[in-house]
């Protein structure tokens, strides 16, 4: 692996920020790579997780938040479960995630952010998630329609989605939680 | 046993099932859930991809509920169990959390509800002895995988589940119901699920396929979860292996909670087991004429 960085950058890096951003200490990572090993997607994906860490370390910059890894990773915990320094890398991806939604980077494959907004509309709007609304927009939004096709016949067979939205009796309370991390503008639009 | 039961929004669209199993199961058990009134989503993976004070508040949201009632919440979907938890491990551990959540509810939460998984509650509190009493049907050496994915796991220091790498409390249950619980290497893998809707679907098909596979190779007839999403995943993606591999399980993908409802003599309506897509009828009737 080959690794090559700008020289002479000044100022608060990106490691500053995703380190104020998901709390983690990025300086502990020696580089084991069980974090690597064990990932669900790093045979799939552009950089295998302990090279983010990496590249953060060496002082990367925006680039890092095109890498497909950041939309590729499923949470699924298994490196910080593994990692022996205990480093939340959930956290970290969490972090570039936000800020790539921020900075507009282009997103590698598939549109994940699109799907998270649309789920959090849902949220927003009825206080639970409505998954048909979800599904249309997001097949809308992408043009993915023949995508998973074949399986609606048997959804709607065995009723395995709901037709109206259910209304949730706390809703006020979630729209208020919206309105105060900040988050109904970039949702409701 | 009284519990504040948070249902997750998949109990009223993908996994309907796992509501009524889980409320038949308890019920038959003598263990009361009370729903929580005014629930609402706990904002899943969506919500922590695009907001750390967002991602403790909704399910902050619920905890207050609960703490009103006095009582710890049982969740039975493994996404919600980990956001719950996930929400008061922020609340007590990250910097500013508490003060965050609390500008953001309009009210204080100390993040000191007790959030319960179902199959917690049924061995640490109810207890396998008691269940065994209740049994009327047996599994009968039926060779069960209990499939635990990644939500109730990890990260372990903030679920507190079992062990992150090889737990067991649904193999315990398992052999309480007389069935066989299969060692196997695929536990706590991911099944990809949250792929599922992007370009790289193509991967959940591929993770999908290592797990049943997996699972046949050690011999089982069944497949046990105790998450919705690794369910309608392991159980929908069936028909795609197969298209792309030509490899067919007919692997019936269960519910912890109706296998054991099965073994409590409920019937297949009750557990809506109508609604698996690989049919479980063989299992059903086996499990039927196992009286004990």
């Amino acid at each position: 692996m080959t690794i090559r960085i700008k020289k002479g950058r000044s100022g608060k890096t990106m490691r500053d920020t995703i380190q104020e951003m998901s709390g983690v200490d990025l300086g502990v990572c020696y580089q084991c790579k069980k974090c690597s090993c064990g990932c669900t997607v790093s045979g799939h994906s552009q950089s295998p997780p302990s090279e983010m860490i990496r590249r953060l370390q060496l002082g990367a910059g925006p680039e890092l938040l095109r890498n497909d890894l950041i939309w590729t990773c499923v949470s699924c915990e298994t490196c910080f479960a593994r990692c022996p320094m205990g480093i939340d890398l959930v956290a970290v991806m969490d972090a570039l995630r936000a800020m790539a939604v921020a900075q507009q980077a282009p997103i590698p494959e598939g549109n994940i952010p699109l799907f998270n907004k649309a789920f959090l509309k849902t949220v927003a709007l009825f206080g639970r998630t409505y998954d048909l609304a979800l599904m249309a927009v997001y097949k809308i939004g992408t043009s993915s329609f023949e995508r998973d096709a074949d399986k609606i016949p048997v959804i709607f067979m065995k009723k395995k989605i709901a037709l109206l939205p259910s209304l949730s009796p706390g809703r006020q309370a979630v729209k208020r939680i919206f309105q105060k991390t900040g988050q109904n503008k970039g949702i409701i639009r | 046993m009284r519990y504040a039961y948070y249902p997750g929004c998949s109990s009223e669209s993908s996994a309907r099932e796992l509501h009524s199993s889980s409320v038949a199961v308890t019920r038959r058990l003598g263990i009361d859930l009370i729903t929580i009134q005014g629930w609402s989503c706990c904002g899943a993976t969506p919500a922590h991809q695009t907001n750390r004070v967002l991602a403790s508040s909704l399910p902050a949201a619920n905890l207050v509920l609960a703490q009103d009632m006095g009582l710890d919440i049982v969740v039975n979907c493994a996404a919600c169990y980990n956001r719950l938890k996930m929400a008061n491990y922020e609340v007590l551990n990250h910097p500013g959390m508490r003060e965050k959540v609390a500008h953001a509810l309009g009210r204080d939460y100390d993040g000191s509800v007790k959030v319960r998984h179902l199959v917690e509650v049924l061995l640490e509190d109810h207890g396998v002895p008691a269940i065994a009493k209740k049994l009327t049907h047996s599994l009968n050496g039926l060779k069960v995988a209990s499939y635990y994915g990644c939500l109730l796991v990890r990260p372990h220091e903030v679920t507190q589940f079992d062990d992150p790498e090889n737990p067991q409390s649904m193999d315990r249950l398992i052999t309480a119901m007389g069935g066989e619980s299969l060692d196997w290497p695929c536990k706590v893998d991911c099944c990809g699920n949250s792929l599922s809707l992007t370009t790289k679907s193509n991967l959940v098909v591929g993770f999908s396929n290592a797990i049943i596979g997996m699972a046949k190779a050690a011999g089982a007839e069944c497949i046990a979860t105790a998450c919705p999403l690794c369910q309608v995943n392991l159980d929908l993606r069936q028909s795609d292996i197969r298209k792309q591999t030509g490899r067919q399980y007919d692997m019936p993908i269960f519910y912890m909670t109706q296998l054991l409802g099965l073994c409590l003599g409920l019937t297949h309506g009750e557990l809506g087991l109508n609604k698996l897509v690989v049919s479980s009828s063989r299992i059903e009737n086996a499990v039927n004429a196992a009286v004990v």
